[in-house]
Parts: structure tokens; sequence; C-alpha cells
């Protein structure tokens, strides 16, 4: 990538400019890959949905739909040993950190085969091999964990940067606070991602929140951005500089994408906080379709390419269904197995 | 805050005696050595050495990469600890009193205890916290509290808590080198207790009790500090040539019920000594565990001796009267031995 513009101190960067020859820039190869993982996300999220409603899968399913753009922006910008933490709205980190549908499936599944061999379920997929170091169901509770990753690289000098995604409802907790506040304290290589995706639950974000997360940049003495997370461009360039910048040795960055959960919190949701016309606004400004709307406008990739792309994600996902489907439950032995290393 | 900070170096001969904090610093220090991994994360471990003087000197020897200070922030040390653990590092994280874990109770006990479990046995965190904890001090409710049971009752932590400096560099040195989440509570009231520690390389293993006083007619199973209460009863009540024999369980999880229960089958009867809470503290764990599968060898029921139901007071008369002293175990002995309850 070329030279990004900077993101400010003052929590007014990114913007329409931080997009701008961001597409040129990218190969198409990246701009496959961007698609690939954005759909994968999308593909992966409405089968788990279904398997749901036809009760083949149980406990909960929080749905990262619409706001695909975030994870993928952002790993887009990470090298492949750097680390992330994550969730409870997960899968899609963990499909954007590389993560196998099959086994992330199975998981939810809740057979032998899934990632945590059924022991985690949707809310606590890892996988410490691609770097993602762990959905997550308690919100907030990552922030310091990523800050203990980045203190780890900062000490080990292994050139890595850890980013922490967390949600507009992690924005109160104090883990928050004690996990940023520390990370600027000793200049790690840390990217904070908060996700605002408008409600935690039912409560809006403007509601759970004194000021905005990107207000609070300043107030820890690092850099801030205010980006449009559903614009691919945009957090992939907000977030390597970032990332870069981390790199660097020259420490945290917080970053807030604006964006939205077209679903609800789980299967299960009250509906009624929010309108009808609210979502469909959102659903207007789905980043995926901004995505390919860009890309056919700069005539980069051509409806053989999407289409190519799609039979394949249709290919996995099927896979991945029969995959979990055709699983055995674990066996009733490994309960106390793996509580500590033996 | 009463701070302990030892003074004079041991001397260096065959029956070397250290403090309890320099057998904990000697412990970090050697595995510092040892495994480049390791280092120390916490508040004021750095200049000012540790709120109890466990660190001295190692920010000095080790430099700001090793022995890494943090604000004020609970939560955030625990999940340093394990951030730096899943990725690579051996962290010994300490928080300045076990009173403080409370702040850290959802990285402890959501976070680290439960990571490898949740992920399918992926995870591997080699975590040791320490925690200065107990009573004594005169530092009153907030800085005074026995905890243990809290964590001992979670999965996918080890607890684990020294009576001796022996014991406390031999267990710190195998928490360390464990690929578990060890809480090691050091009682703040032997800190400055010193023993014979030899020169050299040795471990006490986790989840082996040691057998401090052997004896006949009765078993106080203790750990941390009423171990000597517990030796300080059995010396008062062998001069009425009452045998009693100590045994200290240096591990909560895992638990060597094993000594346990071969101590109980010998003398008949069991005196469980610990300095919290008596209600629902982890000496209801040992008794329970000794009347299932002791119950046919017991002469008497199995007697708990621990911390009144109240926070630990501050004004001395109080605070001494509120947890467990010699006194109260020379009574509990005679209890269990006369069978008037």
């Amino acid at each position: 990538m070329a030279e990004q513009q900077p993101v400010s101190t003052n929590g007014r960067a990114g913007g329409d400019d931080a997009s701008n020859g961001v597409l040129e820039q990218l190969t198409d190869d990246q701009l496959r890959w961007i698609y690939q993982i954005m759909r994968r996300i999308r593909r992966f999220e409405e089968t788990a949905e279904e398997a749901f409603r036809a009760a083949k899968m149980r406990g909960a399913l929080h749905f990262y739909i619409g706001e695909e753009a975030t994870a993928t922006g952002v790993c887009a910008a990470l090298d492949d040993g750097d680390f992330i933490t994550s969730t409870h709205r997960g899968h899609g980190h963990c499909i954007a950190k590389g993560a196998r549908m099959d086994k992330m499936m199975a998981e939810l599944f809740g057979r032998s085969t899934g990632y945590c061999g059924g022991k985690g379920g949707s809310m606590h997929i890892a996988d410490i091999e691609l770097g993602n170091l762990g959905a997550n169901g308690i919100v907030g509770a990552g922030i310091p964990i990523a800050t203990g990753a980045a203190l780890g690289s900062k000490l080990r000098k292994d050139g890595k940067v850890t980013v922490a995604f967390f949600g507009d409802g992690a924005g109160p907790t104090g883990a928050f606070h004690e996990g940023v506040n520390v990370a600027a304290t000793m200049n790690l290589p840390a990217v904070f991602v908060c996700e605002n995706n408008q409600y935690g639950m039912a409560t809006h974000a403007d509601f759970a929140n004194a000021a905005a997360i990107h207000n609070r940049g300043p107030a820890y003495g690092i850099p801030s951005a205010s980006i449009d997370g559903n614009d691919i461009f945009e957090v992939y360039a907000t977030a390597k500089t970032a990332i870069d910048r981390a790199r660097r040795g020259e420490g945290p960055t917080l970053i807030e994408a604006r964006t939205y959960r077209q679903k609800g919190h789980t299967v299960l949701d009250q509906k009624n906080y929010r309108t009808k016309e609210e979502i469909a606004e959102w659903v207007a400004r789905d980043p995926i379709e901004r995505f390919v709307t860009a890309v056919n406008e700069s005539e980069r990739l051509d409806e053989d390419d999407f289409q190519a792309i799609d039979g394949q994600i249709e290919c996995e996902i099927e896979h991945a269904v029969a995959f979990a489907e055709a699983s055995p439950w674990p066996t009733v032995d490994v309960i106390e197995r793996d509580v500590y290393v033996e | 805050m009463a701070v302990t900070t030892p003074q004079a170096p041991a001397p260096e001969t065959a029956t070397r005696e250290i403090f309890m904090s320099e057998a904990l610093r000697e412990a970090i220090d050697e595995e510092m050595t040892r495994d480049p991994t390791v280092f120390v994360v916490g508040e004021e471990v750095g200049v000012w050495g540790g709120a109890y003087a466990v660190t001295q000197g190692l920010l000095e020897k080790w430099g700001p990469d090793r022995i890494v200070d943090t604000p004020i922030a609970e939560a955030a040390i625990a999940g340093l600890g394990i951030g730096a653990a899943l990725t690579g590092s051996r962290p010994v994280a300490e928080f300045m009193y076990s009173d403080f874990m409370g702040i850290a109770m959802d990285q402890i006990v959501n976070q680290a205890a439960k990571n490898r479990y949740m992920f399918g046995g992926k995870a591997k965190l080699p975590l040791t916290y320490r925690a200065p904890f107990g009573a004594g001090t005169g530092n009153a409710a907030q800085h005074t509290q026995s905890l243990e049971a809290w964590f001992a009752h979670v999965p996918g932590l080890k607890v684990i808590t020294a009576s001796t400096p022996y014991d406390a560099k031999g267990l710190l040195k195998s928490a360390i080198r464990e690929d578990n989440v060890v809480i090691m509570f050091e009682h703040k009231a032997i800190y400055a207790m010193r023993g014979h520690v030899p020169e050299g390389e040795y471990l006490v293993p986790i989840g082996v009790a040691d057998v401090k006083r052997e004896g006949d007619d009765v078993s106080v199973i203790t750990y941390a500090r009423q171990t000597h209460h517990a030796l300080e009863a059995a010396e008062q009540l062998a001069a009425e040539g009452i045998s009693v024999e100590v045994v200290d369980i240096r591990s909560l999880y895992p638990l060597d019920t094993d000594t346990v229960l071969r101590s109980v089958r010998k003398t008949h009867r069991a005196v469980v000594l610990y300095e919290a809470v008596r209600f629902g503290g982890f000496g209801a764990e040992i008794a329970s565990q000794i009347q299932e599968l002791a119950f046919d060898d017991l002469d008497a029921p199995v007697l708990r001796v621990g911390a009144a139901h109240a926070p630990v007071p501050f004004s001395e008369p109080l605070e001494q009267a509120s947890f467990p002293d010699t006194a109260q175990v020379v009574g509990a002995i005679r209890q269990s031995l006369q069978g008037v309850y």
C-alpha cells in the first residue's frame, strides 16, 4: 500500500478521503480475497440461521451480517502471524482471520470435529495458530487480553500486532478503560477496533456511551479515527495505517467503525427497539453490495469473478453443513478433559 | 499499609536461612534466568520492589522488559498475563493484595481459567498469579481476606500456598514452569519468616501435601500461616503426652487427598484449620472428603476451625480474635480427643 492519510488525534480522521484511491491500490487477488471473505461470512451466518431455525443447533447465535466489511477490512491489513481478540459476535472475525467454515459449523452443531471439540460453541471459537485468541462471551473482556498479547509481542520483539475487536456495548465497561489505558501507557503494538453496530441488545450506543467512543482517543493520548465501517476501503486504509504504526513501535490506535447489525441481537430478538425504516436504510448501505458496485464501476473484476467465488463458497457451505451433520457428538468421557494441560 | 522489607542478606552456610520473601524472589530470579520468556508484571513490582519486597532488586537486574510496572488496573494485569501467555510468554503477574482480585475476577475466572477448555484444549496458558493474603497485619477488611476457596472452586485454576520459605520457593518455581494457570497465595504475616532454603535447584511439586509433624492421636489438616499455629499447638500438647500430626496441604487444587486420608486413617481424628471465614471455606471441602472417604476410620466428627463470620476488623484485639490462633487450635484438638461437641 502507498502512504495512507495519517490517522488524526482529533477523532475526525477517516471520512470519505480515507477510501479514495484504495481500490486502485489493491491487487485483483486482494479484491477477490475481500469479496470471498465477506461472502463467506454472510453465507455462513445465513446457513447457520437456517440450521438454528430447523432446530439443528442450540444456544445463542449472534449475527455479524451487515458488519462484514469491518472484520474483513481490518484482517486484510493484518499479517498472518498477527493476533486478534474477538467478541460474542465473532463469526466474522474468525472467518476473516482464516478459520475453516467446516470446523466452525461443526462447533456450532456441538460436534467433536468442531474447533473446540464442541466445548465452546459459537461464542468461544479460537484458533491460536491462526492468531485468533478467541471469541468471548463477556463483553469487553477481550480488550485486556489483546493488550496482554501486545505486551507479549513487545517483550518478545516478535514484530506482531494485536487487534482487539469489540462492540459499542464494550464502551461502558471497565475492561475497555483498563485495557486501552495500559496499552497506551506502555506504547504497545495494539489496535482497538470498536464495531459500533448501534445497539447492545436493545440499548443504543449513544445511550450507553456518554461520548462517542472515537472521542476517547485523545483522553488516552493515542490517535483515533471515526470511519464508515461499511466501506471496506476506508476500513482497510485506516486499519493499515494503525497497524503499520503499531508495528513501527509507535503505539496503539483507537478506531470506531460505524456499522449496523442487520439481524437481531440473536436469532431471538424483541424487534421493538428500532424501526423497519432504519433497518432498510442500513441494508441499503450493505457493505458487500457497496464493494461489488465499486469494483464493477472500476471494471477490475467482472461478473465471472464474482460468480466463480460465489460458486466456490456454496460448495464450501454445503461441505461445512454436511461435515457438521455427519460428525460425531463428543463422547461424555471428555467432560473433564482439557481443563488443564496434563 | 504494612510493608515488610527484609534487611540483611542470609548467610551462605550449609543451613542457609532466608526470609520467605527472599525465597520467592530467588524462585522468580532463577526461573527468569532459566527461561527468557518469564517476566514479572504488576503494580509497583519495579522501582518499589513489590509491596512486600518480593521483587526487590529485580528491576535493576533484569530491566523494564522483564519487570513490568503497571498502573493500578487489576483487570488489565490479569489480562496482560492471559494475552502474553497465550502468545508465547510465561508471565508472573502480581496482585498487590489478593483482595484486589475482585476487580480482575472476570479475567481470572471467565478468561484465564476457561480459555483452554472452551477452545477445545488448543490454548496453553503458562501463567502464574501471585497474591498476598491473610490477616494479622492491621490492614483491615479490604487488605486481609483469605479468598482462596473462591479460586479453588473454579475448574481451570490451580491454587497453591506455602507455609515455609522452602516450600514457597519450590512451589513458585513449579508454578512458573506449569503450562497452566496457577494462583499462589502468599500469607503476608510470614513473608518475614526465616527458614532453611538450600543452595541450588529444587522444586516442590504442586498437588503434594507435606506432613510437617508426625503424630498419632489427631490430625490437623491446614495450610499457609495456620500451619505454624498447628505446630505450636502440637508442641504444647506434646508436653501432655498428646501426639498431633500436622498436614500442610500446600495445594488446594489439586488436593492431595491421599496424604490427608493416610493421616486421618492413622489418627482417627481430624481438625481442619484455615484462616478464611469458617462458613463455606476450603476447610469444608477437606472435611467433606474425609467423611466421604474415611468415615469408618473416624472416632470423632471432623472439626473445622476458621475465622469469624465478619469482615476482618482493624483494631488489634478484634483482628487477632477474628481468626484462629494457637489457643483455639489447642482447644479444637482437645475437643476432638474428648469427643465433647
